[in-house]
């Protein structure tokens, strides 16, 4: 408090600003196309993730299908069904979320809610787009090749991923291999644009600490990103020399239809370390922006400050830090030293402290709020409810003696759609009702916003809730059909076919949303500059949308958190974080 | 796995002591006005570039914890046989060396605003880094001449993908290096001060590269050495 100018006469003196040197596109495709500015190419990033999103829906009705009425589609056989798993996963987590949040929110917000013009090295941006999408392409190649896309699981096991007999292996595999290396190169081109954005583009007077928890969570989620894909990418390195040039990184001597192959002495254990060290990072990589968007939704639709902002950061940054070594906790079956089993129970339970303050906070800071059910408001609860039911259950799993059994279950299916499926998913829709409208200038039907959302929320229980039950009755995941299984009740069979009719509604509502977005972009109300009356920075830019440069002649300038939400005494609910203070008032004083 | 997790454990103690130094104690929500004590300064382009080559440096030094983590992990299985080192990686280390070292020079007469000694030094650490490189291909068709390159020789193919990831970083490094050079090569000799000024930057990014680059190769070449074998035995010691 000592070292603030308390009502500092005037705006304080703006220092030139002309040293950044901005992009001015000439022409439509450098413009539309071949952006360099940020705010296009989150744009671009956003709706290419969605659309192979929307892809990935469409396998997910193919697998519920199959699962509710075996033999109903005939094109569905056992391969198939692989390739729709692996795919469908591989799209969900990687080429959508992490897409989306760190590419999409990341590209728009960053820049907008820290006072930037841009990002720092635009042109480095705009291959980082261009990477994704031919990694998207590559990727959606792997469904017109010979044989199909690989059918090995999202976690691409050795040895079983590059066998004969699995689905795919001639061409699938090299195919998402090949995409994902591109994937993790060009998101390391964002990723070190976002990064170096927020600690060097950072506008006058906004210290870290006075940055949006949005930005704090996708500030941490990148650089955890940035640490935990060359993982990923040595893994896939080397099992693309395993498949084709015969390498044995990860392949042991075996014996594959009868026939002894050329491998010998490789550890598919490594690869599962591999896999891991960035599979487990990847669930904060998701969750963390969900987490900071949360946090600004919630704050900005009760009309309150966020509860606890300091502990909030410190909790991200923990979470980001403590989600480094729990890897282990998804090989407990693979088999380990028990001291290991040990460590790495220890470790997944003690993340659930930040975890639970955070969730508390968000409570807390609803606790006696002026709550707005507006749409944005509704996922954002959605989520909370939806994210502690999905983080109890990983409590259960983190436990070696609970995970044991329950492993390769239905049960752990249902776990992660909840905890890093529906959950992220709800705050992404949030977050699109919320900032529609500056990106647009028009509000996004509210109406038509709550149907989708409830049908979202209650449908995406009525699917996942049920299936827990099955996976405690012992369903095995990645199973195509069960046949006739002695331990298996009926009531499976029944509860499968309720899901999937749930699935296909819920699946189809999205056709509410998709509605809504192309509807209000020419016949939405008109929003003006800040709808929800907000504090943060990209709600106060000269022209909604934000026009090339965002700011106008003059950078803004910070005076205040970004959560001055219902101050007392203040003229208006909310103080925008460029507000000066008012001069004779001493706010620092305050309660 | 433990090699990664140290190198983890060295950014995190990195991040969390730059961390404490933000003020992250602050309570921002008794603040208003400008914080005095931030010396704000307009995004410049000094810092920015070194900011985001050791962001990348961050990355990639992480892309090599792993390879060096997976490579412990496969040298401690039973059936492990060592790669008899060609004697030329001794050559091609000390050609990276004098890279660096030349770089180093350059840097040194990029202060001072010497355009000859930036030309000079620019080719000198191009010629060695091409020499390295030239290094490492004879280092590679001798193993491939004596038969160590078939795909069941764990330690060939880890040699093969250890040396060659370092190798394409390095060409990356190249291409930076040929821009930079150029661009020394196309101002006038006798300029101003302010048009040989603006190299230095450039000369300082690849400097840094280059030391992290060789830094790296050291580890690299120690490890295939087996001079830390010991370390591994104490390292295997702790843990269990």
């Amino acid at each position: 408090m000592a070292d603030v100018a308390h009502g500092a006469a005037g705006p304080a003196p703006v220092a030139e600003h002309d040293d950044v040197e901005l992009y001015h596109p000439k022409s439509w495709v450098t413009k539309y196309v071949f952006s360099q500015d940020a705010k296009v190419i989150a744009i671009q990033y956003s709706l290419t993730a969605l659309a192979i999103g929307l892809v990935a829906l469409a396998l997910s009705w193919l697998m519920r299908m199959q699962l509710a009425f075996p033999g109903l589609l005939s094109f569905i056989d056992a391969e198939r069904y692989y390739q729709l798993i692996t795919m469908h996963g591989m799209i969900m987590v990687i080429y959508l979320l992490t897409a989306l949040f760190l590419g999409g929110f990341g590209n728009y917000l960053i820049p907008l809610m820290l006072g930037a013009r841009d990002m720092v090295f635009p042109y480095v941006n705009m291959l980082s787009f261009w990477i994704y999408f031919l990694a998207v392409m590559v990727l959606v190649a792997g469904f017109f090749v010979p044989g199909g896309p690989t059918g090995a699981g999202w976690t691409l096991y050795p040895p079983q991923a590059i066998l004969a007999s699995t689905p795919g292996q001639q061409w699938g595999i090299v195919i998402m291999l090949a995409s994902l290396m591109l994937f993790i190169i060009g998101f390391t081109m964002g990723g070190l644009n976002y990064v170096v954005t927020v600690l060097q583009g950072r506008c006058r007077g906004m210290t870290l600490m006075r940055m949006p928890l949005t930005i704090w969570g996708i500030f941490t989620a990148t650089v955890m990103a940035l640490l935990a894909f060359p993982a990923l990418f040595v893994g896939a390195v080397m099992m693309t020399l395993d498949r084709l040039i015969g390498t044995s990184f990860f392949m042991p001597s075996i014996i594959a239809m009868g026939e002894r192959l050329a491998y010998r002495g490789g550890s598919p254990i490594l690869f599962q370390h591999l896999f891991w060290f960035f599979g487990h990072p990847e669930v904060y990589i998701v969750a963390l922006p969900a987490f900071g968007i949360v946090s600004d939704l919630i704050s900005t639709h009760a009309r309150k400050n966020i509860f606890g902002y300091r502990m909030m950061v410190w909790a991200l940054v923990a979470i980001g830090a403590l989600s480094f070594v729990v890897w282990a906790h998804h090989m407990y079956v693979s088999g380990m030293h028990p001291a290991f089993g040990f460590f790495f129970a220890t470790t997944t339970l003690i993340i659930a402290i930040p975890t639970a303050i955070k969730v508390y906070n968000w409570i807390l800071t609803l606790w006696r709020g002026d709550i707005h059910l507006t749409p944005p408001m509704l996922f954002a609860l959605g989520f909370i409810v939806t994210f502690v039911n999905g983080g109890l259950t990983g409590l259960f799993l983190g436990n070696v003696v609970v995970d044991v059994p329950l492993s390769d279950t239905m049960f752990v299916v249902a776990h992660f759609h909840m905890v890093m499926g529906v959950a992220p998913i709800l705050v992404v829709f949030g977050a699109i009702y919320h900032w529609y409208p500056k990106i647009t200038g028009r509000m996004l039907n509210t109406a038509l916003g709550k149907l989708h959302f409830w049908i979202t929320f209650l449908g995406a229980y009525a699917i996942f809730f049920p299936m827990h039950y099955i996976g405690l009755m012992g369903v095995p995941r990645r199973y195509y059909e069960m046949g006739a299984m002695s331990f298996v009740p009926p009531s499976t069979v029944d509860l499968n076919i309720f899901i999937t009719v749930v699935a296909l509604i819920v699946g189809a509502a999205q056709l509410v949303f998709l509605f809504n977005l192309f509807w209000s972009l020419r016949r939405g109300e008109s929003s003006g500059g800040n709808p929800w009356r907000a504090t943060t920075l990209e709600w106060q830019t000269p022209q909604t949308p934000p026009a090339h440069g965002n700011w106008g002649k003059e950078l803004p300038v910070v005076y205040r958190w970004a959560y001055d939400y219902s101050v007392p005494g203040a003229a208006q609910d909310f103080l925008p974080q460029n507000q000066p203070p008012e001069p004779g008032v001493t706010e620092g004083a305050r309660p | 796995m433990i090699v990664i997790v140290a190198f983890m454990v060295v950014l995190a103690g990195f991040a969390g002591w730059w961390l404490l130094h933000q003020g992250l104690a602050a309570k921002p929500w008794l603040e208003v006005g400008i914080p005095q004590a931030a010396d704000w300064h307009a995004p410049a382009q000094r810092p920015i570039a070194k900011l985001g080559l050791a962001a990348f440096l961050a990355v990639a030094g992480s892309l090599f914890a792993l390879l060096v983590s997976a490579y412990f992990m496969r040298m401690g299985m039973a059936d492990w046989r060592m790669l008899p080192m060609p004697i030329v990686l001794w050559f091609s280390t000390g050609l990276l060396m004098l890279s660096s070292l030349a770089l180093q020079a350059t840097v040194a007469a990029a202060r001072r605003g010497e355009l000859d000694g930036i030309r000079s030094g620019l080719l000198a650490a191009g010629v060695s880094a091409l020499a390295f490189l030239a290094g490492q291909l004879l280092a590679w068709r001798e193993l491939a001449d004596t038969g160590y390159f078939t795909a069941s020789n764990p330690a060939g193919a880890f040699f093969c993908l250890v040396t060659a990831i370092h190798g394409l970083h390095m060409l990356g490094g190249l291409v930076a290096l040929c821009r930079v050079t150029t661009r020394a090569f196309v101002v006038p000799l006798g300029s101003t001060p302010q048009a040989i000024g603006a190299l230095r930057l450039g000369v300082e990014l690849c400097a840094i590269y280059w030391h992290f680059m060789l830094a790296v190769w050291l580890v690299l070449f120690a490890v295939m050495m087996r001079w830390t074998d010991e370390l591994i035995a104490i390292c295997r010691g702790l843990l269990t």
